[in-house]
C-alpha cells in the first residue's frame, strides 16, 4: 500500500498529491511515469511522474479528474493509501544541451513539462515555456514553470489569462519572428501534440512528444499502448513515451484514446451517484 | 474408506469427470471441469496397476518427477495427507498442475494401462488431492533445511519463479520473490482464465509458499524499479523467471484497428483485472456480437471462451492450418467446440478493415491449402491467390504467439540473448552473468506450465550448488532447447 501524505487542490478538478513510493522516487528521472490501481476493483492506469524526493521517498502526482479512476483518486485524503503504485516505467526523457529548447504543455500536461522543463534547464539549454490552459481557473504550476524557465509564456483558450489563444499560435509566432529554435518537447493533449508537430516540421527542428495512450500493465505485456510511429508499431509504455513527433500517428492515436469511452462514462455516472465507495 | 489395497480386476475405462453444463457454464466463469469426488477418485485410483517407481513411465514423463503411483497409493490406504506430501516432495503447486499441465503427453502419455484400456487419468487425481486437503484443511509437513545465510532473489511469480523459490527455501536459503503485477501468479492469474484454473488455487497454493518462508514483493519491475544489478549487489544468486510476456501481432494493414486486442491484453482484462464484472470492477473490455480469435493454441482457445462468456454471441477460431496441427490440448478444443466455438480453418488474415471511428469492422482473410512440410514437420500453409474474403466482426483477439519481455535486460549488455529474445543458458541454467539463472519460457519462448516449472526445480538445484561452492565456468556452453509451441 502506498500512503498519500499531502494533497492539494490546484484548480478545479486538478489535484496534486504526494504518495509515499520509496522505490520509485530512487530511481525516477524525467518524462517516467507510474501505473497506479486504487484497490481491489480498481483499473490499473498511467500518470507521469511530476516531482520525485530520492531522501524522502515520495513521488508527486498531478491529475485532472476526467474519469471514475481519477474522479475516486480526488476523493482519497491524506492518510489513506493506493493499493498499487509501480515504476518509474517508460524511459527517461532524452535530456542534452540542445541550445534553445521550447517544452510546449497544455492542462494536465503542465506537470510533465514542469519535470522535462526543469531538466533541461539544469542541462544549460535556454528553455522556453509555453503552457496553455482552458481558462484563468484552470491555470496551474505557473510558479513552478517561472523557476526552471527562462522566458514563459501562458495562453487561455477564453483569454480570461494573460494572452487569448493557443499555445500553438505563440509557437508560430515566436518561430515567424525568426527565433532560432534547437529542440521542442511537447505534451498535453493530443490535438496541440499534433499541432506542434506540424509547425516545427516546416522548420526542421527536432520534436519530442510524450504520448498517453491507454495502458494496462504499462510493462509491454498487453499492447493496448501500441502506437504508430514512422509507419511502425511500437507499444509506448516501453518504447516511449517519448516519440519523435513528426513521425507519430496522432489520428491513430486520438481514435484509440476514445476507445472506451461509452464504458468511461457508465462507469463515471455510477461512481458518481453512488458517491464515495472504497473497495 | 478401505484402509488397505486390494488388488481387484482392473476396470479399463476411465471414471468419467463432471462438468458444467456447456449451456450453464457459457454463462459463468466457474470451472468447467468439477473434479471428482471421492469415491469417484478412489475409483479411478483403484485402477493404477501400480508399476514400479523405477520403471513407471508416469514418473518419467512428469518434467517434475511426481511420483504418481506412490501418491495414488496413499489414496488407496485413504491417507490424502500422505498423498499430498508424496505429490510436494518434487511439485510444489499440486493444485495447478492438475488442472493445467498437458497430462496426455507427459504423465498419461505412456501410461501402461493404455495397453489395456484408458489411461489413469493422473491430473485429474492430483487435482483431487489437492483440492481434498485444501477443503479439509490438511497441510503437508514440509521439511525446510536450517538456514544456510544464502540470498537467493527471483524474477517473476509464474510457475518456474514459484517452484525455484519453493525448492531454494526448503534446501535452507532465503527467497525474495519480485513480481511486477499487483498479484503474484504470472501467467496463472494473468492469462489462464477462472474457469480453467480459479484464482482462489493460486493464491493458496502461493500462500502456502509464504508460509514457508518465501517473501514476495509485488509491484516490483525488475529493469525498471530496480535493475539486476541492485539484485546482485543484495543477493547471492538471481533467477528470471520472467516469462514471454510479449504478444506478437500481425504485421498487416489495420492491425491498429479499435476493438483489436492481443490475446495478453483481453485474457489480462477478463482474468486478472476481472472485465467481466464491469462496472462493479474498473475495467472494461469491448463486447460485441462476434469475436474473431486469431490462433491454434491453448491461449486462442482461453480468449474464445472467455469471449463467449463475456457475451459474444458467435465466436471464431480462424487458424491458418487443418484441425490436426492445432497446438491447444485436445481436451481445451472439444471444451471450446462443446461450447459453441465456430472453427475456420486454413484461412490467414491479410488486413482489417476499420469503420470510420477506427472500430474493426471486418477481417479480411485468404484462403491457404497444406503445401510441403515446414521446419516443425508441419505442411505448410500456403495462400490460394484470389481467394480472399471478409468475416463481419466487432472485435479481434490475436494469439498467435509471444516473445519474451526484454524491460529486464534491455540494459544488462553481460546478458546474452537469442535473436528471438530468450535468455541463454547451459545445461545447469545458468546465464552469461555470473550469479544469475534463468528458466521458463524466458528461455523457451513459449512452452507449458509444467515445462517452466521442471526448469525451475533444475535450477533450483544448480543455484543450491552455484552457492555452495562459488563456482562459475568463464563461458558456457548454451543449452539446446527443444522448439517447443
Amino acid at each position: 500500500m502506498f500512503e498519500i501524505i499531502a494533497k492539494q487542490e490546484l484548480a478545479p478538478n486538478i489535484k496534486w498529491i504526494k504518495v509515499k513510493a520509496p522505490l520509485v522516487a530512487r530511481n525516477a528521472k524525467p518524462g517516467q511515469f507510474v501505473v497506479i490501481r486504487l484497490h481491489e476493483r480498481g483499473e490499473r492506469i498511467p500518470l507521469t511522474l511530476f516531482r520525485w524526493d530520492k531522501d524522502e521517498g515520495t513521488i508527486e502526482l498531478v491529475f485532472q479528474e476526467v474519469g471514475k479512476t481519477t474522479y475516486e483518486l480526488g476523493t482519497y485524503e491524506v492518510g489513506d493509501a493506493i493499493a498499487d503504485v509501480v515504476g518509474p516505467l517508460g524511459r527517461p526523457t532524452h535530456i542534452e544541451n540542445f541550445g534553445t529548447a521550447v517544452v510546449v504543455s497544455g492542462g494536465v500536461g503542465a506537470p510533465i513539462g514542469y519535470s522535462i522543463t526543469k531538466a533541461l534547464k539544469e542541462a544549460g539549454n535556454y528553455v522556453i515555456s509555453i503552457i496553455g490552459f482552458r481558462n484563468k481557473q484552470l491555470v496551474i504550476l505557473e510558479d513552478e514553470f517561472r523557476e526552471v524557465s527562462d522566458e514563459l509564456l501562458i495562453t487561455t483558450d477564453d483569454g480570461s489569462y494573460v494572452r487569448k489563444g493557443f499555445t500553438t499560435d505563440v509557437l508560430s509566432e515566436l518561430l515567424e519572428s525568426g527565433r532560432k529554435v534547437d529542440y521542442v518537447f511537447t505534451v498535453g493533449p493530443v490535438i496541440m501534440m499534433k499541432k506542434v508537430a506540424d509547425i516545427t516540421r516546416k522548420y526542421g527542428i527536432r520534436t519530442y512528444a510524450s504520448l498517453n495512450p491507454i495502458m494496462v500493465d504499462g510493462t509491454g505485456m498487453c499492447g493496448a499502448c501500441r502506437v504508430t510511429v514512422g509507419g511502425q508499431v511500437v507499444f509506448a509504455c516501453v518504447a516511449g513515451p517519448d516519440f519523435d513527433a513528426h513521425q507519430v500517428d496522432f489520428d491513430e492515436l486520438m481514435k484509440r484514446l476514445a476507445m472506451y469511452r461509452e464504458e468511461e462514462k457508465l462507469a463515471l455516472e455510477g461512481f458518481l451517484q453512488v458517491g464515495v465507495v472504497r473497495g | 474408506m478401505s484402509t488397505e489395497f486390494k488388488r481387484r480386476e482392473v476396470k479399463k475405462v476411465r471414471v468419467p469427470v463432471p462438468e458444467q453444463d456447456p449451456h450453464v457454464r457459457i454463462r459463468n466463469f466457474n470451472e468447467v471441469a468439477l473434479g471428482y469426488s471421492l469415491e469417484q477418485a478412489i475409483e479411478e485410483a483403484s485402477r493404477c496397476i501400480q508399476c514400479h517407481v523405477k520403471v513407471a513411465p508416469c514418473i518419467r514423463d512428469c518434467p517434475v518427477l511426481v511420483n504418481v503411483p506412490g501418491f495414488i497409493r496413499k489414496m488407496l490406504e485413504g491417507d490424502m495427507k500422505g498423498a499430498l506430501e508424496v505429490i510436494m516432495e518434487t511439485n510444489s503447486l499440486p493444485g495447478i498442475t492438475g488442472r493445467v499441465c498437458p497430462q496426455e503427453e507427459q504423465c498419461e502419455m505412456n501410461c501402461i494401462m493404455g495397453k489395456l484400456g484408458d489411461k489413469i487419468n493422473i491430473g485429474k487425481l492430483e487435482r483431487f488431492v489437492a483440492d481434498y486437503a485444501r477443503e479439509h484443511g490438511i497441510r503437508p509437513e514440509v521439511k525446510i533445511s536450517p538456514p544456510t545465510g544464502k540470498r537467493v532473489a527471483v524474477v517473476g511469480s509464474g510457475p518456474a519463479g514459484l517452484t525455484v523459490a519453493a525448492d531454494l527455501r526448503k534446501m535452507g536459503h532465503e527467497v525474495v520473490i519480485f513480481e511486477a503485477l499487483h498479484e503474484p501468479g504470472g501467467v496463472l492469474v494473468y492469462g489462464i482464465p477462472e474457469f480453467r484454473l480459479p484464482k482462489e488455487i493460486v493464491r493458496y497454493e502461493v500462500e502456502f509458499l509464504k508460509s514457508m518462508g518465501v517473501r514476495i514483493y509485488t509491484d516490483v519491475v525488475i529493469g525498471k524499479t530496480l535493475s539486476l544489478y541492485d539484485l546482485l549487489e543484495e543477493f547471492d544468486a538471481v533467477f528470471l523467471g520472467t516469462g514471454a510476456g510479449t504478444p506478437n501481432f500481425l504485421n498487416v494493414p489495420g492491425v491498429n484497428c479499435l476493438g483489436i486486442y492481443s490475446a495478453n491484453e483481453f485474457l489480462t482484462r477478463i482474468n486478472l483485472m476481472k472485465a467481466y464484472l464491469f462496472p462493479e470492477y474498473d475495467t472494461p473490455v469491448k463486447r460485441g456480437r462476434r469475436l474473431a480469435v486469431i490462433g491454434g493454441g491453448n491461449t486462442a482457445m482461453d480468449a474464445a471462451r472467455s469471449g463467449l462468456r463475456i457475451g459474444y454471441e458467435e465466436v471464431y477460431i480462424l487458424y491458418r492450418r487443418t484441425k490436426e496441427f492445432m497446438t491447444a490440448r485436445i481436451e481445451e478444443v472439444a471444451h471450446a467446440e462443446e461450447e459453441g466455438v465456430k472453427f475456420m480453418f486454413l484461412v490467414n488474415p491479410v488486413a482489417f478493415k476499420c469503420d470510420e471511428n477506427g472500430w474493426v469492422k471486418a477481417v479480411t482473410l485468404i484462403r491457404n491449402e497444406l503445401g510441403e512440410p515446414d521446419e516443425t514437420g508441419r505442411r505448410r500453409p500456403v495462400p490460394i491467390p484470389g481467394s480472399e474474403f471478409d468475416l463481419e466482426v466487432d472485435a479481434v483477439v490475436i494469439a498467435i504467439g509471444q516473445r519474451p519481455n526484454r524491460i529486464l535486460y534491455q540494459e544488462v549488455p553481460e546478458l546474452e540473448v537469442t535473436r528471438q529474445g530468450t535468455i541463454v543458458v547451459d545445461e545447469r541454467y545458468r546465464t552469461t552473468l555470473k550469479g544469475v539463472f534463468a528458466g521458463g519460457d524466458a528461455i523457451r519462448g513459449e512452452a507449458t506450465v509444467v515445462l517452466a516449472m521442471g526448469d525451475g526445480k533444475k535450477a533450483a538445484l544448480s543455484i543450491d550448488e552455484y552457492l555452495r561452492t562459488g563456482e562459475w565456468p568463464e563461458r558456457i556452453t548454451p543449452m539446446k532447447i527443444a522448439a517447443t509451441e
